[in-house]
């Protein structure tokens, strides 16, 4: 019949999330996301096409930015010219080209969401547990941000700063933090007059060694679950810049610029966007899933 | 109440004044203007042009005439297109993507809730997993892939077929050309939609007062109607609130590839143009929508929740 | 004739982390009128014990036996049956008073519905019989609370919405589910006038469900006492007070406060921490904590047996004796 979960008290033995004794906690995580068939897929899936992005385009005959010159034109997969996926219009290689577009994705991904992860916890952290006026402004700070049209922000930032790598994630990673600060913010509050804390205080401990030592270490398991959302999300914007044209640039590429690239010849070879749009879907399908896997291992909902 | 919404406008003004002196001076100050373009202009029409543009004047003089010219719903001329106001393009621009914005939402509220509903009820199920699974796809396939591949399927695929759809075209907004670029542009929120719906329904289930009224011998339906829908509303209208606001603005990336006239094509010309005073307008109007929808939907948290106090 | 038949109920809940064992081999039975009494620890297994008779298990519980409700069986009851009986026949009051209104929704919405839905009267009819309700639980000024939202009363009041909900068709059995707990001993003294005065007036059976002995005292007939999921002890309050015969009632009894007194000290006395319901000691699931355990309590599981007219307890030993 009508199936609905609905929870009565939740059992002590489950509640031991906030336990400190932080080891079992996470060998019970892993031993959950181990069990999670879809999120062990996709660490698997991501797994290897990290190494493929990173170590392959080495091993491959031709490289991102190599034209063939007797070919220059698009030309069908094939074993014999070395060009397995093909090659686009200009006679480059597709499976080159779309790995070590992967590359860069990838690396802005992880570098924008470090950014991110360093300016959202700190703001997270010191907000909760100092509290007061600190807090208050540091949050309303944040609300002002959620109200300012961002993605503006970054577009206007890179047409009048030019095209830049470092910019770029910099400026994403600015973008980002605002989730994380709030969250980190919320776990600290919880934490902050929990005994071992104020142990932790009495025994003279400073601020900072307070956040660094236990609130940091406490915060984490929300934050992996957060950074690995993250990091698809800052794919997308940085996919979404390099197709208004405003990403990388030439001669580097990114999955953004290249689904940008092979929109514009679909007609003639579809591949020039399927490939690195199936490959870039198929990274963003599996960063998604694991989150929810960890998220699910790290705070065990029955269901 | 109304003095609660009164104190949040007053709140917006200053919010609002800092993201237009913030971006007004990141404009100017950045290096390039907007009339180095391919070909070098000679210089004594450069000194004509900025002096029809008031981009002679120090910075703080051309600040004070654009707040000035601002506060009377002033957005000046484009530097651009040429012949037009920033009012014009906009009052061009903006009904297109705002109608477009209106009918997508209309679409991912009438299928993206009823379906974050269902998997809800029936957690778990083959109906639970169809749903969640197109709705991680709508998350997770962004619109400037999902738009070539519609394309590449109903304008090219089905050409010289009855189901052809138009791509790329307007025509004044007729029906037929509106389809694709609706359907993109709702594909994201209806995949949100239903995720958020879901969860939200799922944790409004698990509540104790939902026990209670299944405990009172309520049919499901009404329990679901009456006791838990409310409560799941509040996460879905936090999301529609800013989502409305940037719907209505128009997405950047679908009326650029089916090249609507919408205000989020000029945004993206603008900015590569460095139209300062079109880039400017856009941005305000959508901070003022998003932070106009923030207020409603606080206004709408205290409907949903009783315990919610304004004042 | 019995009211209310549990026959070997097992409640298994699915986690993530395994099967919780919550409920085992339970079986009790109350004729009309009767009060019965469950004590036993936090987490012993008294509340979704009665969840499982409403119908009302969380999605991953699952029951087996039987629990007969004026005859028919609750468990595999489809939604329309259990619905006709609920709220009508047989009613819950709630844990947690303060979660377990409505928030959205004013009291008088809350009350009338069930008539509404049991006794299909009119909009205004409603109202006026739950007004007439709440003056009975003697909730003052009971005409203005009719539109008030939950978070505008106190938790008394709220506790008292619960018993007027509950008492809203006159139902054959309430299930009680610490209604005193979290209320001040005033209001607790209130709360079990009123229980007492339905009980004795409308010859309803109770199922009062507490951590508190004294509540049991002043108003059951009989006491089951709960360990681990498992009935260890039942009788009649007289003689269970007097003379407990298991382990676990001796240590309950000997650290309940005095029935003026609030609270719950209960686990001040009896060392040692709760069962995990994911995996149960061997044999006797009380052993780990027993001061009378002998060398079999370890391998074998004391059945239910009566010891008295009357009595019953799960234990090798005979606590007298020691
Ligand atoms: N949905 C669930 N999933 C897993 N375990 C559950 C679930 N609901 C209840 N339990 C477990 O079942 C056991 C018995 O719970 P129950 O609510 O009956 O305890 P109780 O005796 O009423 O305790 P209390 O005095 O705290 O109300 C508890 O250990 C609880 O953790
Ligand atoms: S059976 Fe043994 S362990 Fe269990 S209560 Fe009796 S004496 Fe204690
Ligand atoms: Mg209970």
């Amino acid at each position: 019949m009508t199936s609905i979960n609905l929870t009565s008290p939740q059992p002590e033995a489950l509640n031991a999330a906030e336990d400190v004794q932080g080891r079992s906690l996470w060998q019970d995580a892993l031993r959950r996301l181990l069990a999670n068939r879809a999120a062990l897929v996709s660490l698997i899936i991501l797994v290897v096409v990290g190494l493929a992005c990173f170590i392959a385009p080495s091993f491959l005959p031709w490289t991102y930015e190599q034209i063939d010159w007797d070919r220059m034109e698009a030309n069908p997969p094939s074993l014999e010219t070395g060009h397995y996926l093909g090659t686009d219009t200009l006679g480059r290689d597709l499976l080159a080209r779309v790995l070590f577009g992967g590359q860069i994705s990838l690396t802005v991904g992880i570098l924008a969401t470090f950014v991110a992860l360093l300016i959202g916890v700190s703001v997270g952290a010191v907000a909760g547990f100092l509290g007061g006026r600190v807090d208050q402004a540091l949050m309303r700070f944040v609300d002002f941000m959620y109200t300012v049209p961002l993605t503006f922000f970054v577009i206007i930032l890179m047409v009048l700063f030019g095209r830049n790598f470092i910019l770029m994630f910099l400026a994403i990673g600015c973008i980002e933090w605002l989730t994380m600060a709030r969250i980190v913010r919320g776990q600290t509050l919880t934490l902050k007059n929990k005994e071992f804390i104020e142990a932790a205080r009495a025994a003279g401990g400073s601020t900072f060694s307070i956040i660094a030592r236990h609130i940091i270490p406490n915060v984490l398991g929300v934050v992996i679950v957060y950074v690995t959302l993250t990091i698809p999300q800052v794919i997308l914007i940085e996919s979404f810049l390099s197709f208004l044209g405003l990403g990388i640039q030439e001669p580097m590429t990114s999955w953004g610029m290249l689904i940008s690239e092979g929109a514009a010849e679909m007609e003639t070879t579809p591949r020039a966007l399927l490939v690195p749009a199936g490959l870039m879907t198929l990274t963003l399908f599996c960063f998604n899933f694991l989150g929810d896997g960890l998220r699910d291992a790290l705070d065990p909902k029955d269901r | 109440m109304l003095s609660f919404i009164a104190r949040r406008v007053l709140i917006a003004i200053p919010t609002l004044w800092a993201i237009i002196t913030v971006c007004f001076f990141l404009m100017r100050l950045a290096p390039g203007g907007p009339f180095d373009g391919d070909a070098p202009v000679p210089p004594e029409i450069l000194a004509n042009l900025r002096a029809a543009y008031n981009l002679d004047k120090p910075v703080m003089v051309q600040y004070v005439d654009y707040m000035a010219n601002l506060a009377r719903g002033d957005f000046g001329p484009s530097f651009k297109y040429k012949d037009f106001t920033v009012n014009e393009l906009i009052a061009q621009g903006f009904p297109v993507s705002a109608q477009n914005g209106l009918s997508a939402l209309i679409l991912a509220i009438i299928i993206g809730i009823p379906c974050g509903i269902l998997a809800a009820l029936r957690q778990n199920s083959v109906a639970d997993y169809t749903v969640m699974g197109f709705s991680m796809t709508g998350i997770v396939v962004p619109g400037f892939v999902m738009a070539p591949v519609l394309i590449l399927i109903f304008s090219i695929g089905l050409k010289d077929t009855p189901f052809q759809l138009p791509a790329g075209t307007w025509e004044g907004g007729a029906f037929k050309h509106r389809i694709l670029p609706v359907f993109c542009l709702s594909l994201l929120y209806i995949a949100y939609l239903a995720r958020i719906t879901r969860a939200s329904m799922i944790e409004a289930l698990r509540q104790n007062y939902v026990r209670t009224a299944r405990a009172k011998g309520l049919p499901f339906h009404q329990v679901v109607v009456r006791h838990a829908l409310k409560t799941a509303m509040i996460p879905v209208v936090t999301f529609l609130g800013p989502g409305i606001a940037f719907l209505l603005t128009g997405s950047m990336v679908i009326e650029t590839i089916f090249q609507l006239p919408g205000i989020g094509r000029y945004f993206v010309q603008g900015a590569l143009n460095r139209d300062y005073t079109l880039v400017m307008g856009v941005t305000i109007l959508s901070a003022s929508l998003i932070i106009t929808m923030n207020i409603i939907v606080d206004v709408m948290y205290g409907i949903l929740d009783p315990r919610v106090r304004h004042d | 004739m019995s009211i209310l038949d549990i026959r070997n109920l097992n409640v298994r809940f699915a986690t993530q982390d395994g099967e919780v064992s919550a409920v085992n081999d339970v079986s009790l039975s109350l004729t009309k009128g009767e009060c019965l009494g469950i004590v036993g620890e936090s987490g012993s297994g008294k509340s979704q014990t009665f969840m499982a008779a409403m119908g009302l298990l969380a999605a991953n519980g699952r029951p087996t036996g039987e629990i007969l409700f004026d005859g028919k069986n609750m468990i595999g009851a489809d939604e329309d049956t259990l619905n006709s009986v609920r709220g009508d026949r047989m009613s819950m009051i709630f844990q947690d008073p303060m979660t377990s209104l409505t928030p959205h929704m004013k009291i008088g919405r809350q009350l009338g519905e069930v008539l509404i839905r049991h006794r299909n009267v009119s909009a205004d009819e409603a109202r006026a019989q739950s007004l007439a309700m709440l003056k009975r639980v003697q909730i003052p000024e009971a005409e203005r609370r009719l539109d008030m939202y939950p978070h505008e009363l106190s938790g008394g009041l709220r506790q008292r919405v619960m018993i007027a909900m509950a008492l809203m068709c006159s139902p054959e059995l309430i299930i009680a589910d610490e209604p005193t707990t979290a209320l001040d001993v005033t209001v607790q003294a209130q709360i079990l006038d009123i229980l007492r005065d339905v009980k004795d007036r409308l010859n309803t059976a109770v199922i009062l469900i507490t951590h508190d002995l004294g509540v049991i005292a002043g108003l059951a007939d009989r006491v089951a006492v709960m360990y681990a999921g498992r009935i260890v002890e039942v009788g009649d309050v007289r003689s269970i007070f007097a003379d407990p015969r298991h382990p676990y009632t001796r240590g309950l009894l000997a650290c309940t406060p005095r029935l003026d007194a609030a609270g719950d000290g209960l686990m001040t006395t009896i060392s040692g921490q709760p069962p995990n319901l994911q995996k149960l000691p061997t044999g006797c699931s009380f052993h780990p904590r027993c001061s009378y355990v002998v060398e079999r309590c370890k391998a074998e599981r004391p059945a239910l047996e009566s010891i008295a007219a009357g009595r019953a307890k799960a234990c090798f030993v005979d606590v007298r004796a020691t």
